[in-house]
């Protein structure tokens, strides 16, 4: 790799992370800092308390169809999404190695169920259950999570991470802060000027930096940021601009967001790789760092399936996504058996017909090797939104 | 979660607790008149005793669902629900009450209930309680008041959890019991109510236990459904309850006296063959048929989990009238899908020798991620502390699509088969 970075040499790196199920770049790290690594599995997890102790965060999200799944298969029945089966692949195989502890955070009975389990494959290594409130207030949910997050860094420490320490999580939080502002940066490029950033490359990039230290993650993204902008050889097509949902956890392979976006889509707005983008905003850096994180989730984290919504309408914050991006439909993309995703999606689409905007839905498996149906489902639903904006 | 008729002669006791039920739908049935409130509510993590202190009815769309599937109703009514866009891979206990509701909601009585005057969204154990709650207040337009109940993930509670649950049932879920009613929370009426949870817990216990003698007097998966029917529903916390739990015990003591084994839907089982231990939840939908596979080859459940869901009263807890919120918390954390993979582990390997059983058999439903993901590793580790071989079979709670009568049959009888042969092994 040259020094200066192009186009093609950030996204080649990005993929080749992606793509390595042994996670080098994590060993590396481990060899060169002699840090811990904690791995997590989708949704969120609050990655400064990790990095304040000294502790490598890395974004578990599965595998993709050229895994094969020689082991996890035992583990689960038919009708059990894809994602804890190829997790437990990667654990058993040994890639996962290098990995300290996993973070199981609370989104599902599945991920619930599986921290069980890694307890029990793993047991010299942290494993943790991060519980996470479906109450907002401060005083009843906001005090259960601080907790949860104060044992969570003493459990750290018990595995010879640094002590907590105020300070060095309110550095965490600035560098948190400043690698979601690069997230968000390229959302809002991409709504702007689709064309010029691919989600095929977009995604390849969230998943590299979930994997990297922050600092790297944030400079990557910066970095490419720059050239898309600056890249007058992208230039728009005739495409339909489409919000996709549904996909938070178990995430579509490659293959499909290429063919979504070879079949007539712009993707505007999704919901992959959700970790970097679920505090929608700066978190505050004075007054106490643990409560201004705690603050965050509590009322400042995107609305999920996941969550419950107490006050505002379900769908809300979807129709409301869908009119920042400019999108004109939405696709449904969903992991087969992906309970969250699939008992949300009634109300999604009551809300969104509500305001008269056009949706389809599938669903996919991380495995998922044929495109042909989805292309061909896709490729009409783009083609059915350009013909109603010309009319 | 629990059917409500016992299919074989009727004892004192199922007697008592078809009254019982009666008397609760006819209420339930009757509320839009008498202006009796009612509460939706789920069976693990249920806050009966508080709401019967408000003088409020609790509804279980649980029940509701898989007494649908015992009368037959839920291929039309979970049909309903996937046309009107209800995935076909989620819960069907969820698409069954949403089925049944746009059909009326015509209860299990044949009575219409009312629409909830409350969603009492006790999250405890599943995630899908979530999303089944959320659903039914666009449905209702119903108000919602959310009890998260944290998981324990490491077989224990802490006060961090037992405090949260506390303030939020302070805070949220009495306040909004009080609006729905109208009245003021009283403590000690809600203690009463507790005192009683614990007598007919006590009972409850001594008759799951009973399965402990040889020939075990009940099923405790197939006849405990029904047996732990009033207290996972509408009923813990009342006389009523005290009383059916009462006859209910003097009904086995008298059974073990005769030396009998269980009722089951074809009258008494005549020899105890194989003594297994279940996991899962059962079908519904093919109820009867699915025990008789069971009674046909002399199998026994000697316990279950599925019994549990509602309560693990046999370790030990008991609602404590002294420590009447402290209590509820504890009773909420405590119920069995609620408990880390590892805890339902050792619970069933404890189950397996404490029962004395031949072996255990996983009936892994489709519908629940909440008792499903994982009951491979759980058959494996099973099998692996206990010694005893285990058997997986697959299905649905009330789907009937899902129960392939003569595909669990063969699989019951290999089952059964090899246990018998692992006896005649072992004895030779
Ligand atoms: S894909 Fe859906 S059901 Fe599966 S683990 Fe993720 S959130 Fe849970
Ligand atoms: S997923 Fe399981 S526990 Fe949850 S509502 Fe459905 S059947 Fe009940």
């Amino acid at each position: 790799m040259s020094d200066t970075p192009t186009i093609a040499s950030l996204v080649g790196r990005a993929d080749s992370i992606y793509r390595d199920y042994s996670l080098t770049t994590v060993r590396e790290w481990k060899a060169r800092t002699g840090g811990l690594a904690m791995g997590f599995m989708p949704i969120y997890i609050p990655c400064e308390i990790l990095d304040a102790q000294g502790v490598l965060p890395v974004g578990l999200m599965g595998a993709r169809d050229d895994l094969e799944i020689i082991k996890g298969d035992a583990y689960y029945q038919s009708y059990i999404c894809h994602i804890p089966r190829s997790t437990i692949e990667l654990g058993l195989s040994g890639r996962l190695d290098c990995l300290d502890g996993v973070l199981f955070p609370a989104i599902c009975d599945v991920i619930r169920n599986l921290s069980g389990m890694w307890q029990m494959l793993f047991p010299t290594k942290l494993v943790r259950y991060l519980d996470v409130p479906q109450n907002f207030e401060p005083a009843i949910g906001g005090r259960f999570y601080r907790h949860e997050l104060e044992e969570l860094a003493e459990a750290l420490t018990s595995r010879g991470a640094r002590p907590y320490d105020a300070e060095a999580l309110r550095g965490s939080i600035a560098r948190y802060n400043a690698l979601r502002r690069e997230v968000r940066a390229l959302y809002a490029l991409r709504q702007r000027l689709p064309w010029k950033v691919p989600t095929s490359e977009l995604y390849v990039l969230l998943r590299a930096a979930v994997v990297l230290p922050v600092d790297d993650a944030t400079r990557m993204l910066s970095e490419y940021h720059g050239l898309a902008l600056a890249d007058e050889s992208r230039l728009p097509l005739d495409q339909a601009r489409v919000m996709l949902t549904g996909s938070f956890c178990e995430q579509p392979p490659l293959g499909l967001i290429r063919t979504l976006e070879r079949s007539g889509c712009y993707i505007v707005d999704d919901d992959f790789v959700q970790v970097h983008r679920w505090i929608q905003s700066d978190i505050p850096l004075d007054g106490d760092p643990m409560e201004q994180l705690v603050l965050a989730f509590l009322g400042d984290a995107m609305a999920s399936p996941t969550r419950y919504i107490d006050k505002a309408e379900k769908g809300a914050d979807l129709v409301l996504r869908i009119q920042r991006s400019g999108a004109e439909g939405v696709l449904f993309a969903s992991p087969s058996f992906c309970d969250p995703a699939l008992l949300d999606q009634p109300m999604a689409v009551r809300a969104v017909e509500r305001h008269g905007i056009p949706w389809t839905a599938f669903k996919y498996s991380e495995n998922t090797g044929q495109f042909q149906v989805i292309r061909e489902q896709a490729g009409t639903f783009a083609d059915s939104i350009k013909l109603w904006s010309v009319a | 979660m629990t059917p409500t008729t016992q299919t074989a002669k009727k004892d004192d006791s199922q007697v008592r607790q078809k009254e019982m039920i009666a008397r609760h739908y006819d209420k339930l049935a009757a509320a839009p008149q008498t202006g009796d409130k009612n509460v939706y509510t789920f069976v693990p993590g249920n806050l009966t005793e508080l709401l019967l202190s408000f003088d409020l009815l609790p509804v279980l769309p649980e029940i509701n669902s898989l007494q649908s599937a015992m009368r037959g109703k839920t291929a039309e009514y979970i049909s309903l629900a996937e046309k009107a866009g209800h995935s076909e891979d989620v819960c069907t206990y969820v698409k069954s009450d949403i089925g049944m509701m746009r059909s009326g909601n015509i209860g299990p009585t044949g009575q219409k209930l009312p629409n909830p005057d409350l969603l009492l969204l006790s999250y405890t154990g599943c995630f899908t309680f979530l999303k089944w709650f959320e659903l039914l207040r666009e449905e209702y337009h119903a108000p919602v008041a959310m009890l998260h109940v944290p998981y324990q993930p490491d077989g224990r509670i802490t006060p961090a959890m037992r405090d949260y649950v506390v303030k939020q049932l302070k805070d949220d879920i009495i306040p909004a019991l009080e609006r729905i009613s109208g009245r003021a929370f009283d403590e000690a009426k809600l203690s009463e109510h507790l005192r009683l949870s614990a007598q007919a817990e006590d009972d409850l216990v001594w008759v799951l236990q009973s399965a402990k003698h040889r020939p075990s007097p009940i099923d405790a998966y197939f006849g405990a459904v029904y047996y732990v029917g009033p207290i996972f529903s509408a009923f813990r916390g009342t006389e009523d309850a005290v009383a059916y739990y009462r006859a209910l015990r003097s009904e086995i003591e008298e059974r073990i006296r005769e030396g009998k084994g269980p009722v089951t839907p074809d009258g008494d089982i005549e020899k105890e063959r194989f003594r297994v231990v279940v996991e899962g939840p059962p079908n519904w939908t093919s109820f009867r048929q699915f025990w008789k596979m069971f009674a046909d080859e002399g199998a026994v459940a000697v316990a279950s989990t599925y019994t549990k869901v509602g309560g693990v009263y046999d370790a030990g807890f008991r609602h404590d009238p002294s420590r009447p919120l402290e209590s509820l918390a504890e009773y909420c954390l405590g119920c069995y899908t609620n408990l880390g993979l590892p805890t339902r582990i050792e619970m069933l390997a404890n189950y397996v020798r404490d029962y004395e059983a031949d072996g255990f058999l996983i009936n892994s439903v489709k519908s629940c991620n909440s008792f499903s993901a994982g009951q491979l590793h759980i058959l494996r580790e099973v099998e692996k502390r206990s010694g005893k071989p285990g058997g997986f079979i697959e299905s649905d709670l009330v789907d009937p699509r899902y129960f392939s009568a003569a595909n669990i049959k063969n699989r019951l009888e290999s089952y059964f088969q090899m246990l018998e042969q692992k006896r005649m092994g072992g004895a030779a």
